[in-house]
């Protein structure tokens, strides 16, 4: 009962606060209100015996947010906590699809004829996490690895201004042109 | 608390977080319609693990989304540092070449 009751208050939290993202009239209230929407939800994976998953999402998503706030001081100019803003396209379309979208996902949810549980959890189900992604489920594990990698080197090389190939060239021994400006920067 | 109430906080989530990442003209509101999206997905994914299958598999699938997540969020991130770099621009609507 008291689960009942705890998740349908998180439930109703994190989806107003979800609504609140694209309501509040600033992206600093809107990063916070996204934020919320995750604790929320990382803690009714607690209510589901996930400790692990939980935790990890309230922390991953609180310093997310925490990033997403610098980026858009950085981005924005201002201070976004004091600049109201709304800045949309097509709004009424977008409604109609989400509103389209939820309609078709809530009739599957209540018209589906889910099966019985089988089974019952583990006793300690952070420790049988880690069993399984370092035994049974291991190829989850090496994929995930080298994609994370991976994404680290892309991101860099997106983010980062021309290195020192561009500017000595391919076999670096173009003499550098301390005038022009780093590949990327110019306007 | 049914499998069902799981489901459709989570398609109410999915649905306002596609509302945010089809209206949003700025990149990071974007994302940010994004990652409720994956917000949802997380949930459902849970609400699908304690009620159908409390098995380790499910807890992997959601360690995969997780990660589906941080990926998504730094490429993003990268993706519009770039852009605000070599175009001083902030906005999908100044970026729409990209779909090209």
């Amino acid at each position: 009962m008291l689960n009942d009751i705890v998740f349908w208050l998180l439930g109703v939290v994190a989806v107003a606060s979800g609504v609140a993202v694209f309501r509040v009239d600033s992206m600093a209230r809107a990063t916070y209100a996204l934020a919320i929407s995750f604790v929320a939800v990382g803690l009714i994976l607690l209510i589901f015996d996930l400790e692990f998953l939980g935790v990890i999402t309230v922390l991953m998503m609180v310093m997310e947010m925490a990033i997403m706030a610098i980026y858009m001081i950085m981005f924005m100019g201002m201070n976004p906590a004091l600049m109201p803003m709304s800045m949309v396209h097509g709004k009424r379309p977008a409604l109609v699809v989400a509103t389209g979208t939820f309609l078709v996902l809530a009739a599957g949810a209540l018209l589906i004829p889910w099966p019985e549980r089988r089974g019952a959890p583990a006793s300690h189900l952070t420790v049988s996490l880690g069993e399984a992604i370092m035994g049974s489920k291991m190829l989850v594990m090496l994929t995930v690895s080298p994609v994370l990698f991976a994404t680290i080197v892309a991101a860099l090389v997106l983010a980062v201004p021309g290195g020192r190939y561009d500017r000595l060239g391919d076999d670096l021994r173009r003499r550098p042109d301390f005038h022009r400006p780093p590949a990327g920067d110019e306007q | 608390m049914t499998l069902q109430t799981v489901l459709l906080v989570a398609a109410a989530l999915f649905s306002v977080g596609l509302y945010g990442a089809i209206s949003q003209q700025v990149v990071v509101m974007v994302m940010m319609g994004l990652e409720l999206m994956l917000n949802a997905v997380i949930l459902a994914v849970g609400g699908f693990w304690w009620f159908l299958s409390p098995a380790p598999d499910g807890q992997v699938l959601a360690l995969v989304v997780i990660t589906a997540m941080t990926v998504e969020m730094a490429m993003g991130f990268a993706v519009a540092t770039l852009l605000h770099r070599t175009r001083n621009a902030d906005m999908t609507d100044m970026a729409t070449d990209l779909s090209q």
